[in-house]
């Protein structure tokens, strides 16, 4: 409960800061969808010199595309510590975080979060209903919560592999740029995981599980019924690897010794 | 000249002195380009050649295009609107030498460190693991070596108006973010430009993005031949040269502008 005040109460002055800076706000969501076209530009001229990508047609990987991007907007809206180690270690940032009574990821989620990647989200459900109306997609009542669990795990599977990362900090405090090369790792996790050899399969499932939050979820609605085991582990292996990487975060907070300052 | 061969010096000891980040980094390059590799074989599905590039020269371009931007890329966009915003840049400013070039160095003494360990022994692993096509010819490799000069050239100019963007916006991540997915889209990164549908490509031949990372990775893979690989490089020139007016009157507004918004 007191958690969920902390929330609303950041939330609030989140929207006061944001709106002190009101054409950054703008630029930043325009930049969003951009970097949201970008993808699917790519998508887009890659079909316009093949027709199939091992088996998928265009509008399926449109609509997987689309799927991906929903967890992937809530990720970035409330785990945007990409640069955790600049900011808190380095900088020593960290010691303020560490007086407090809550628990120092979730500050560190509230400080750091960004309501208007919400919108990601948004421009997702547009892609998938626009793909989805092109197959031909035929929508169960049970629908809408497959996809909100589905979703879930995907945005775990993120949180996950990129708070494990951010711990690194905790041990050596240098600067990594580790973290900006994961976000393209991540992409490729939106591609049929078959066309890979099986090293970069077996990573992308079980090492770097970005597979879960594309292709994966997204061949359930696709009814690609030989996906389906690896579909419905999606919240599983969200919820494994975000447990990890809380385990991490709390082995690593009694690592840490101020840096800076 | 002596003082800033001393920042690119200075810089690049800093960077040596974090250098463990880039053993991390050259796996994560790998990875990267072994995943476009596997797509893109996906997408030639058997085809000989798509637009003219073979999939020898589809996977060399590739590598070559993260190789290369190990050396162009560089965050003083960031750095500059940190120290706007943290106020350090009054500072900065009464210094006795120019504050853009001193960033222009610092992020060529930061390329350098990058070009000799990060894309050199990364390369060397690529080419060990995938179907790189190195050229034997020398011209090549030197045109090649010209033509990341300029894309540094460019790549920083436009970092430079996004960071001094900051003295008027305040506050601009948003815009970094813009600008860094417009580079990847249109420099070449991702997909050369030569894939893309006719009308895209001639709006694209009017910006300065396809000197970044199209021109010197199609040099490399010898997609540009003969007169081609010239007109490119001059192409890369006049835009190195074009873009110093922009930089030179915003930054020019930017003085007058400054609100130094604490420290």
């Amino acid at each position: 409960m007191e958690y969920l005040s902390i929330f609303f109460q950041y939330a609030g002055q989140y929207l006061k800061t944001r709106l002190t800076y009101r054409a950054d706000m703008v630029v930043e969501i325009f930049s969003d969808f951009l970097f949201q076209a970008v993808n699917l530009v790519f998508i887009l001229v890659v079909f316009g010199h093949t027709t199939l990508l091992a088996g998928w047609s265009k509008d399926e990987m449109i609509f997987i595309y689309g799927f991906f991007l929903v967890p992937f907007a809530i990720f970035s809206s409330f785990f945007n510590i990409w640069d955790f180690t600049d900011r808190y270690i380095v900088k020593g940032e960290m010691d303020r975080i560490l007086t407090r009574p809550v628990h120092s990821l979730f500050q560190i989620v509230l400080e750091r979060m960004e309501l208007e990647s919400l919108f990601g989200a948004v421009t997702g459900l547009i892609v998938m209903f626009y793909a989805g109306g092109k197959l031909g997609l035929e929508i169960s009542w049970y629908d809408p919560f497959i996809f909100l669990l589905l979703v879930l795990g995907g945005a775990l599977v993120y949180a996950g592999i990129f708070i494990s990362l951010a711990t690194i900090g905790f041990w050596s405090d240098s600067r990594t740029d580790i973290m900006p090369m994961m976000y393209n790792i991540g992409n490729y996790g939106r591609y049929p995981v078959d066309i890979y050899n099986k090293i970069i399969k077996y990573v992308l499932t079980w090492i770097l599980p970005f597979a879960f939050v594309g292709v994966y979820p997204a061949s359930y609605f696709l009814e690609r019924e030989e996906w389906y085991t690896y579909a419905f582990l999606t919240p599983v292996v969200g919820l494994v690897f975000f447990m990890i990487a809380v385990t991490l975060w709390n082995v690593g907070v009694t690592k840490y010794r101020g840096a800076g300052n | 000249m002596g003082k800033y061969i001393e920042m690119i010096r200075i810089r690049f000891l800093m960077m040596l002195a974090y250098r463990t980040n880039y053993y991390s980094g050259i796996l994560i390059y790998s990875i990267n380009i072994g995943a476009y590799y596997f797509l893109w074989s996906a997408i030639y599905g058997g085809k000989e050649n798509i637009q003219g590039l073979s999939i020898t020269q589809m996977t060399t371009y590739i590598a070559v295009a993260w190789m290369a931007r190990a050396f162009y890329f560089n965050n003083i966009d960031r750095e500059i609107a940190m120290e706007i915003k943290e106020g350090k840049v009054a500072i900065e400013m009464v210094r006795p030498y120019p504050y853009l070039n001193m960033k222009m160095m610092q992020g060529l003494g930061e390329g350098i460190f990058r070009l000799l360990f990060f894309s050199v022994p990364g390369m060397v692993i690529v080419a060990l693991v995938f179907p790189v096509e190195l050229s034997a010819n020398a011209g090549t490799w030197i045109y090649f070596f010209i033509s990341i000069g300029f894309s540094f050239i460019i790549n920083t100019q436009i970092n430079l108006l996004a960071g001094i963007a900051t003295f008027f916006l305040f506050n601009n991540d948003g815009l970094i973010r813009a600008k860094r997915v417009v580079i990847d889209l249109f420099s070449g990164l991702i997909l050369p430009l030569s894939f893309y549908p006719m009308w895209a490509q001639n709006i694209m031949s009017y910006l300065p993005f396809q000197g970044i990372s199209y021109i010197p990775s199609m040099i490399f893979t010898e997609g540009f031949k003969g007169s081609q690989v010239f007109e490119a490089l001059i192409n890369q020139a006049v835009w190195s040269a074009i873009l110093v007016i922009p930089v030179y009157v915003l930054w020019i507004l930017a003085k007058r502008q400054l609100v130094v918004q604490g420290g």
